[in-house]
């Protein structure tokens, strides 16, 4: 280190200067790679930037589309939407949200016990969401809420849409219902189409066409800010957001008429059973019963736990969908086909005389086979077993002509398997045969197939089991002459232009080696049913004065083994073990427009408990208000074709050349 | 320009405008003054912006800019002479009135700097940013040039007093400008390259030193505060939403008062630290090139001021003052484009709030009175 400084101040002048110089150019440097990054982040990335800072500002909010309704073939709402009032709050508006709470269940707008749930669920919510804390209030709930409102900052009624069952439980088991998403759905559905909704169909029509129905929904782009609260505008500036409407759902058209089904249902009140009327041409489904039933509305709009128990564990089962559901022995409704199975099968001859007494035996067997106490007896040919009901006569029918010819021609007419309904849950019934007793028994002495049971076979009895709808969709054939076509409950769909697409009729594979002339037998025996002349059908009484022809069939269930030597006495039998009653019937019967089956569970013998519920509906549907037969809805009275001839009225005019076509006896005045 | 030098009477010096003629009164230099005025006047424009359309604030910035033009102008017209000799009192009082603010502050934002002087606050760190480099210059005016071995010994103990006594506030922020107006004068005063290659290698060994000492949660804390994007919900949100806002205004921005990451307010502290963004995002990279023009044009014509001045303690001081003010703007614009960490230090002039805009023109002022008087020293 030099002894002496002395100050230069001419170098010291220099030193700053270049010192400046460097740093200066060093900030220079440092300011171009500033600049870089301002490129790099303002032009090369600016379009990754712009996604994430159009993502941050515009939040796309869902618009329900609106559920579309569903109509019966005669227009009728069958289940339609409805704005519902709902008690909403915003917990960041709220001063005190335990005494708001409090202060609502005094109103009565709350029950005291849900309190701390609904605490838990605002505490969840994020503060500037509307968190719905009642559903459904009545227009009593709302009166009083409004005169109040000014207490209760924070919270408001709202309004949203839900699904409104006008017609309470009827035909609830067709039309099945919707109810709160859950998470068993969540897996089916793509869950961004159903962002904003919160019911989904969980049974029935609603369930099967829930696509359709559902409709698109729409969304709006909202403008938030960093607190994800909705906003007006962004600094001085309203920004373009975009707006997509929701598409409705499409319109559904039943098959279902709901005056056939009012009176069906009102028919059958009291008892529990099912009954399922089909148009035979087509496949419709004209009425669908299952009782008891249940409100759908109450599912609509959020069941409580309390009221769910309360069905599931009524002894009556009304959540369980007996027509497509309830499998049942067939009981005697299976005689016409089997009937028709021997005469094709030439076992017998249409007038072929059997002598029928009151207890049958199997060839080496002590086993007796007793003929109920109104059978008849002595030779009887197989139009009058049938009509009569004649176990007997089917008993020697079954074994002689055995378990595998029967199931052979019961097969095609669908005992065993579901119909192809369209709606969802059907059960298959039972079709017996000694090869499925091998597959379905794991004892080796339970895998055989005994002749006695062959026997049960021809009176529909033993393991046979079919649904109301498989008989009524078997009844249809009958009247169908072996035609067959698949029941649907939706006959056509219609989009929001108002534009009705149809649903063709779907036909299976019809019956075939069946001749006419055996048809005409086996009908004519169901004809015999509902008529007295050489003797009386078991079904004559409830069909006494039909302004139609119609042919039925009786059957009865036993779901109570009568022990041997003993006899089945309906007094001495639990209520709930006591025969089914059966009726199958299609009419007019040459020319047939409906087809129906009917169960009353436990109501004992079909002909006095389950025939006058089909009277009524085929009363109902076939006859005007003046109880004359309808014209053929084939061949509509053409209202455009014809304005101006009043004079001689259409409709009767088609009404007797219907006649004259299907050869139906003219009613005699039934009023 | 330089208008001392044209003969009184002059033909020149006659067509002077009236304009220059008050500047040359006010010992001002006109085109330092224009290019503060245009960052000022761009600030507040951004600024009524990115505070959300609040009068209030534009307000109450004018007001501090009326302030620290006052202070700018009085400045201007003290002798650097009597600046110098006051300059030992004034860093005495600082350090005392950070004392006074480490015992008595007032606390705000977690942070204890302000010092309530009733009518007003007042944040003595804010002081020390103008007497660490007065003080530096001052020791190193008649000592030969570049500063011995003992110098820097003492310089270093001037300037760690105040930067550590700002850094326990804490304001590490501040604390750092400090260190750095100090260093400046420092390293204009000629500071040997090689004692400062030593000084890094040093710095670099007691970094990787302290690293294997640290705890795990220790060193996270550190890797966070280098590389805030590691923690996106924490201390990376503002990098992140920064960034966003500077990148989607590409070229040509969104437009004044569309900027929807300010606006909706996703932009954290739009109208204070992170204002760079702001005109990023709404003017675009056109905005911030523009904004960056008129920075490098006031630091160069302060450093061309610096050149001009004649003693030690003017040059260094005024050197330091250029300097400071464009490492402000580095150090703001690096952070909020995730360049560097994140540290709480304004943009200058643009920035709202404190008394950083009035330091800043003090500081200009300053800068004004040194280069006015350089004639002086020599007739």
């Amino acid at each position: 280190m030099p002894a002496v400084h002395i100050k230069d101040h001419w170098r010291e002048q220099r030193l700053f200067d270049r010192r400046a110089l460097v740093i200066g150019a060093l900030m220079a440097l440092a300011t171009v790679g500033l600049i870089g990054r301002l490129i790099l982040l303002q032009v090369v990335r600016h379009e990754y930037y712009s996604d994430l800072s159009q993502g941050n500002r515009v939040r796309t909010e869902p618009i329900p589309a609106a559920r579309g309704l569903i109509l019966d073939r005669n227009g009728e709402v069958v289940a339609s939407n409805q704005p519902a009032y709902q008690l909403e709050l915003v917990p960041e508006e709220v001063p005190n949200i335990k005494e708001t709470l409090k202060r609502l269940a005094a109103l009565r707008l709350l029950r005291p016990e849900e309190l701390d749930e609904l605490r838990r669920t605002i505490a969840v919510s994020r503060s500037f969401d509307s968190v719905p804390i009642r559903l459904h209030m009545s227009d009593e709930d709302v009166a009083r809420f409004a005169v109040r409102r000014f207490e209760f900052p924070g919270v408001d009624i709202k309004t949203r849409q839900t699904r409104w069952y006008p017609n309470g439980d009827l035909a609830v088991h067709a039309l099945g219902y919707v109810g709160a998403i859950s998470e068993e759905d969540l897996k089916h559905i793509d869950r961004a189409s159903y962002a904003g909704t919160a019911l989904i169909g969980k049974l029935g029509v609603e369930s099967t066409y829930e696509e359709a129905l559902h409709g698109q929904n729409g969304f709006r782009e909202v403008l938030v800010n960093a607190q994800g609260r909705s906003v007006e505008r962004q600094g001085a500036f309203v920004p373009n957001l975009r707006t997509k409407a929701p598409a409705a759902g499409e319109d559904l058209l039943l098959s279902i008429d709901l005056k056939l089904q009012r009176v069906a249902e009102a028919a059958l009140a009291g008892h529990r059973g099912a009954v399922v009327a089909l148009d035979p041409a087509n496949g419709g489904v004209l009425a669908l019963v299952s009782l008891p039933g249940f409100d759908p509305n109450l599912f609509a709009r959020g069941i409580t736990p309390a009221e769910y128990g309360t069905l599931a564990n009524d002894i009556d089962h009304p959540l369980f969908n007996r027509a497509l559901r309830g499998t049942y022995p067939s009981g005697s409704t299976i005689k016409p086909v089997l009937g028709l199975a021997a005469l094709t099968d030439h076992t017998l001859a249409a007038d072929t005389k059997v002598f029928c007494n009151a207890e049958f035996f199997l060839p080496g067997s002590r086993h007796v086979w007793r003929a109920d106490k109104g059978e008849p007896r002595g030779w009887l040919d197989l139009p009058e077993a049938i009509s009569r009901s004649s176990d007997v006569f089917f008993y020697r029918l079954a074994s002689t002509l055995g378990i595998e010819r029967m199931a052979a021609f019961l097969e095609p007419f669908g005992y065993g398997q579901p119909t192809g309904i369209d709606i969802g849950g059907e059960k298959a019934g039972l079709l017996p045969t000694p090869d499925w007793k091998r597959k379905a028994f794991k004892r080796p002495e339970d895998q055989t197939w005994f002749p006695g049971e062959t026997v049960n076979m021809g009176i529909g009895q033993g393991y046979l089991l079919v649904t109301p709808l498989q008989l009524a969709h078997i009844t249809g054939m009958l009247a169908e002459r072996g035609r067959s076509f698949r029941p649907r409950v939706v006959t056509g769909i219609r989009d929001t232009a108002g534009h009705t697409s149809w649903l063709a009729p779907i036909e299976g594979a019809p019956i075939k080696g069946v001749s006419d002339a055996d048809w005409t037998v086996v009908i004519d025996a169901m004809i015999g049913t509902t008529h007295c002349a050489r003797y009386c059908g078991t079904a004559s009484a409830a069909f006494k004065d039909a302004a139609y022809e119609a042919a039925g069939k009786t059957g009865t269930a036993q779901v109570y083994t009568v022990a041997q030597n003993a006899k089945y006495n309906a007094n001495t039998v639990s209520d709930r073990l006591r025969d089914h009653a059966w009726f199958i019937a299609f009419a007019p019967a040459q020319a047939p427009r409906i087809a129906v089956a009917v169960l009353v569970e436990n109501a004992g013998f079909g002909a006095s408990n389950a025939a006058p519920v089909a009277r009524k509906m085929l009363d109902a549907y076939l006859l005007d208000a003046e109880g004359k037969l309808k014209p053929a809805p084939s061949a509509p009275a053409p209202k455009p074709a014809a304005p101006a001839a009043p004079a001689a009225p259409g409709p009767t005019v088609t009404t007797a050349a219907a006649t004259a076509a299907t050869g139906a006896r003219p009613a005699a005045g039934h009023t | 320009m330089i208008y001392e030098e044209l003969p009184y009477g002059s033909r020149t010096r006659r067509t002077l405008s009236g304009a220059a003629s008050v500047l040359f009164a006010l010992k001002i230099d006109g085109p330092l003054v224009v290019g503060l005025g245009l960052i000022s006047a761009f600030g507040l424009i951004v600024l009524y912006s990115a505070s959300g359309q609040s009068t209030a604030t534009v307000v109450r910035t004018v007001m501090r800019l009326i302030l620290g033009t006052v202070a700018m102008l009085l400045l201007a017209r003290v002798n650097p002479n009597f600046l110098r000799r006051m300059t030992p009192w004034l860093y005495l009082g600082g350090v005392f009135l950070l004392v006074v603010v480490a015992a008595a502050g007032h606390t705000g934002l977690g942070a204890t700097r302000w010092l309530n002087l009733g009518l007003f606050r007042f944040q003595p760190s804010e002081l020390m940013k103008l007497a660490v480099p007065m003080t530096c210059a001052w020791y190193l005016h008649e000592r030969p040039l570049p500063p011995s071995f003992l110098s820097l010994l003492a310089l270093g103990a001037l300037i760690m007093l105040p930067v550590g006594l700002v850094a326990i506030e804490p304001d590490l922020g501040t604390a750092a400008l400090i260190a750095v107006a100090g260093a400046l004068v420092i390293v204009l005063a000629g500071l040997r390259v090689r004692v400062m290659a030593a000084l890094f290698a040093l710095a670099a060994a007691a970094a990787w030193f302290g690293w294997s000492f640290m705890h795990d949660y220790q060193r996270r804390r550190v890797l966070t505060f280098l590389d805030p994007q590691t923690d996106p919900l924490g201390a990376g949100y503002h990098i992140i939403q920064s960034q966003i806002a500077i990148g989607s205004g590409g070229v040509f921005g969104k437009g004044w008062m569309n900027g929807s990451q300010a606006q909706l307010e996703f932009l954290p502290e739009r109208s204070t630290d992170f204002v760079f963004a702001v005109v990023g995002e709404e003017f675009g990279l056109l905005g911030l090139l523009l904004l960056l023009l008129l920075y490098m044009f006031v630091v160069a014509r302060s450093i061309y001021l610096a050149t001009q001045t004649q003693d030690t303690y003017a040059r260094l001081l005024a050197g330091s003052i250029a300097l400071t003010f464009f490492v402000y703007v580095l150090i703001n614009a690096g952070m909020v484009t995730g360049l560097l960490p994140v540290v709480g230090v304004p943009l200058p002039l643009v920035s709202y709030g404190g008394s950083s805009v009035v330091t800043l023109l003090a500081g200009f002022g300053i800068l004004m009175a040194l280069y006015s008087r350089r004639k002086l020293v020599g007739s």
